[in-house]
């Protein structure tokens, strides 16, 4: 957030504000980029000194706009602003176009949001990840806009000879109330331009005056979505960068021994390029189709994988062993025992890992979606010993992340394979490669007991023990990156992300939920919600348990024991909407939960249809089961700058935690994922989407946004798992449900690692 | 290098390629057509639907061999001139319900939809709930809901 003016009034000051007005041929602003804000999805932060030092200081305190963001107005009249985030979907594109909107007074159509390249000078500030975006932008951005705001008005003042109390800004143009003379941002641009760069204090808008923030907008990127225009950084074109795919190994992480073949593939149609890399052997060529077949007639001989042999069932005992001990047990109170299993789960988005990457000798220019990029400018940098000043690293638009793009194993990849030919290079994963060798939401499992006496509940505790995740993304920054790869150092980390996010939301006495992780060989990252959803689908279905023990309404016992105002008014919302205890057939249910997360809460009314004639409904080519008929969702993020985005990212969540409820998780066998496609792997599709959802944004709580990326994800999960149960009689404490039925597909081979695309596709035209 | 012709978006185009590359690849990396996505090249994800000769099919799944010279192939890039406008009425349904979030999906999504309700009307009927639950086209944001009331909204537009 931007410093506070110190001389400003008590009451005035919680909006008062320092931006700057920068040096430039055209009128820029800029704001600090805040520390405090980004407190609760960035724990743990080291000292200044081992993240920042005195170098570092004196290199950025040399640059004009260090640390800062800006905004850009030009004299067509368009305000722009680089957004030092990554847009992979959730709409941080739109809804920061609009806080600009709102506090410069400019049409949303007239802001241009592009995402900024990798910035070091930024530091821990260039992380997109635990729904934190609009929390830690939402202040600097406006600050930024009203010192532009604030600087158009004084030049109109000088240009139009009169009072600036006179003159009032609207829709990009201002206007003298006395003589009704105009000028529009556009003939003000450089007028209003400054020579110098220096301090402006500002005010921003009341909430109450609020005429673009809190309303529903569409998203500004739409347009080129629907023409296919939208460029991801498999569209970016850069001469010569010839698609590349890698041959990757049968076992997790396995590593080359032997190539048999590589002159023979070297000769095949269209291959430019192959070369050993340390995940397999890249190939280079005219056409991906080309690589496709050069990667299947390549002969590897295979080192083992850092998981070999490794199973489900071998896991699941490691995580057994791994678990922390619950307390020792009153034998005169009652307890609801159980232990939960959530399966490895796949965070693969639908455009596969990929980079583009042009390294040369001193050089080196990345293209790709990342949401940490510093640290991939920064490591990348390393890898070929360059100064981190000569790797440019461009964030593109990003189909999809889910945690993936955390990380940057394309980009880093791309960059080991583009210095090793000598050529830049567009290299793409190959969908099976995607899920089998591709990051996961590692196996866990939660040990609940709950002991209760009286009508109350006395004690809850819960013991997490997960295949650990790897947050070697840090922060943002490559020093806390490497602080996270320590042994002890991303111990704490993964617990501190655990306890922080955590929460038990009901008056349950004395409540401990503790972290255990084990086993580090596979390859993991943060998938939306990260440790929330299993967590809380645990606590949820226990919450059932424990009401269906002790008598009384599932809806009404959670009411009762709510700590939170916010929280009981969201699921009093579901409750009313949904009709909540309606009389539904044997085999349909109900389920109802509640999460609260990132300042903000969520309850989700979920039903299920259990019933044979639903679980075996007959789609062509499609795996059903049980059906979710129903959901209503009531979210409460304090203040929604986007109702609309807010209402896509609910939708979104939803059908997340349908997936990982019902049908979507992975298979390990002997040291290798099972699932290989998106009809193995059974993300939600259209004949399991609810055919009734209804999303309640309710009305604004505080004056800040909470975070919403992530939210509905664990409420949902937890709503489906608890409609399941009670349509079925039966706890569910394997997830997803269908893991231990015999497989519903036919696994793909390990060798070769990809499979050849199908040529019937006329014969399949409709 | 064989020779390979057909319509693309209305205009005919030859290639230089070997018989058994996928069209997707084709349209992709040699004719910089980047509308239609890769998300699995098995035929399965749909990301990478376009019409040929007016039906949807995957250019993932399918030899450019087997492509004759009278072949329209429709990307999304050419949909909106099908209907002689800047954009098609089912474009127009995909903004007003913002249906889209990363949009890499999207218009494999809108070529299958503008297919399911041509097929629909060949058989006398508009779309249906079951038309819609067949629909195999991944979106991995979660988008299905509004994909559903685009669809139907869409379809009324013509």
């Amino acid at each position: 957030m931007g410093a506070k003016d110190p001389l400003s009034t008590e009451g005035v000051s919680r909006r008062r504000f320092l931006g700057y007005v920068v040096a430039a041929s055209t009128l820029t602003v800029a704001a600090p980029l805040g520390e405090g804000e980004a407190a609760a999805a960035v724990p743990s932060l080291p000292g200044p000194a081992e993240i920042y030092d005195l170098n570092d200081m004196l290199t950025h305190a040399a640059l004009p706009t260090a640390n800062l963001i800006t905004i850009r107005l030009d004299s067509d009249g368009t305000a722009s602003f680089a957004l030092p985030r990554a847009e992979v979907g959730q709409g941080i594109t739109t809804s920061s176009a609009m806080l600009i909107a709102e506090e410069l007074d400019l049409p949303l159509e007239k802001i241009h949001v592009t995402l900024a390249d990798a910035r070091p000078e930024l530091l821990f500030n260039q992380i997109t990840g635990g729904s934190n975006t609009t929390i830690s932008t939402y202040t600097p951005i406006r600050v930024a806009a009203a010192v532009a705001r604030g600087r158009l008005l004084k030049a109109a003042a000088l240009e139009l000879g009169e009072a600036l109390g006179t003159l009032t800004a609207k829709a990009g143009v201002i206007v003298s109330t006395v003589t009704g003379k105009s000028l529009t941002y556009g003939e003000l641009a450089a007028k209003a331009a400054s020579m110098t760069t220096g301090q402006v204090a500002v005010t921003l808008k009341e909430p109450a005056d609020f005429k673009v923030i809190g309303t529903a907008r569409r998203r500004i990127d739409a347009l080129e979505a629907v023409t296919g225009r939208k460029k991801f950084a498999m569209d970016v074109r850069v001469p010569d960068a010839l698609p590349t795919m890698v041959c990757r190994p049968p076992t997790i992480n396995g590593t080359v021994r032997e190539v048999a073949n590589l002159d023979a593939v070297r000769a095949m149609p269209g291959i430019t390029d192959i070369v050993r890399v340390s995940s397999g052997v890249a190939v280079r060529g005219r056409t991906f189709g080309q690589c496709i077949d050069a990667v299947r007639a390549l002969e590897v001989t295979w080192g083992p994988g850092t998981a070999e042999d490794a199973s489900d069932e071998s896991i699941r005992a490691e995580l057994r062993r791994a678990e922390l001990p619950l307390p020792g047990l009153d034998l005169l109170t009652k307890s609801v025992d159980a232990r939960f299993t959530f399966h490895f789960a796949s965070n693969s988005a639908l455009e596969t890992n990929c980079a583009v990457a042009d390294v040369r000798e001193d050089s080196a220019e990345i293209w790709a979606s990342l949401k940490s990029p510093i640290v991939a400018q920064e490591e990348i940098a390393l890898r070929l010993g360059l100064p981190v000043s000569a790797v440019k690293v461009h964030v593109t638009e990003g189909g999809g992340s889910f945690g993936r793009k955390l990380f940057h194993d394309a980009a880093g990849e791309a960059a080991e394979i583009s210095r090793a030919m000598g050529k830049p290079v567009r290299l793409m994963w190959h969908r099976t490669d995607d899920f089998r060798q591709g990051r996961t939401h590692p196996m866990s499992t939660s040990r609940v007991r709950a002991t209760y006496a009286l009508g109350q509940v006395l004690t809850y505790d819960q013991r997490h023990t997960s295949v650990a995740t790897d947050f070697g993304h840090g922060v943002g920054e490559i020093i806390t990156a490497e602080a996270a790869r320590l042994p002890v150092g991303d111990l704490t980390f993964s617990e501190t992300i655990f306890t922080l996010t955590q929460q038990t939301p009901y008056r349950f006495g004395v409540a401990t939920q503790l972290l255990s992780e084990t086993d580090k060989r596979f390859n993991t990252g943060s998938m939306r919600n990260i440790y929330s959803p299993n967590v809380r689908c645990a606590q949820e279905l226990v919450v059932d348990e424990l009401a269906k023990r002790m008598g009384k309404d599932p809806y009404q016992f959670r009411r009762s024991f709510l700590k939170d105002e916010r929280a009981r008014a969201v699921l009093d919302k579901v409750a009313e909407a949904g009709e909540w205890g309606r009389s539904m057939p044997a085999g349909t249910a109900q389920g109802i939960a509640l999460h609260p997360e990132y300042h903000a809460y969520v309850a989700v009314l979920a039903e299920i249809d259990c019933r044979p004639e639903t679980t075996g409904r007959e789609i062509p080519d499609a795996y059903t089961g049980p059906r979710v008929m129903k959901v209503v969702c009531a979210v409460d993020v304090g203040l929604a700058v986007n109702p609309r985005g807010l209402q896509a990212q609910m939708m979104g969540g939803i059908m997340d935690g349908i997936a990982i409820t019902l049908s979507s998780g992975l298979h390990l066998t002997d040291g290798h994922f099972q699932e290989g496609s998106w009809d193995n792997y059974f993300y939600t599709r259209q004949w399991n989407t609810p055919p009734e959802l209804e999303i309640i944004v309710m009305p604004p709580t505080t004056e800040t946004p909470g975070g919403a990326g992530e939210l509905a994800v664990a409420g949902a999960m937890a709503a489906v798992a608890c409609a399941y149960g009670r349509a079925t009689g039966k706890m569910p404490t394997t997830f997803p449900l269908n893991h231990a039925d015999p497989l519903h597909f036919e696994p793909l081979p390990t060798s070769p690692p990809i499979p050849a695309s199908p040529v019937d596709g006329l014969n399949r035209a409709f | 290098m064989p020779e390979h012709t057909f319509i693309l978006n209305g205009e005919s185009v030859t290639v230089d390629i070997e018989d058994d590359v996928r069209l997707l690849w084709v349209l992709r990396d040699v004719l910089g057509v980047t509308g239609p996505k890769y998300g699995c090249g098995l035929g399965v994800c749909q990301a990478c639907t376009s019409h040929i000769n007016g039906k949807a099919f995957n250019p993932c799944s399918v030899p450019v061999k087997d492509l004759r010279p009278t072949d329209e192939v429709t990307t999304i890039e050419g949909l909106p001139a099908t209907v002689g406008s800047e954009l098609h009425p089912m474009q127009e349904a995909w903004l007003e319900y913002d249906v889209a979030q990363c949009g890499y999906c999207q218009p494999g999504q809108i070529m299958t939809a503008v297919a399911k309700v041509r097929q629909a009307r060949e058989e006398g009927r508009e779309i249906s709930e079951a038309d819609l639950d067949e629909i195999r086209n991944v979106c991995r944001c979660g988008t299905y809901h509004r994909i559903r009331e685009a669809i139907v909204a869409g379809a009324k537009k013509y």
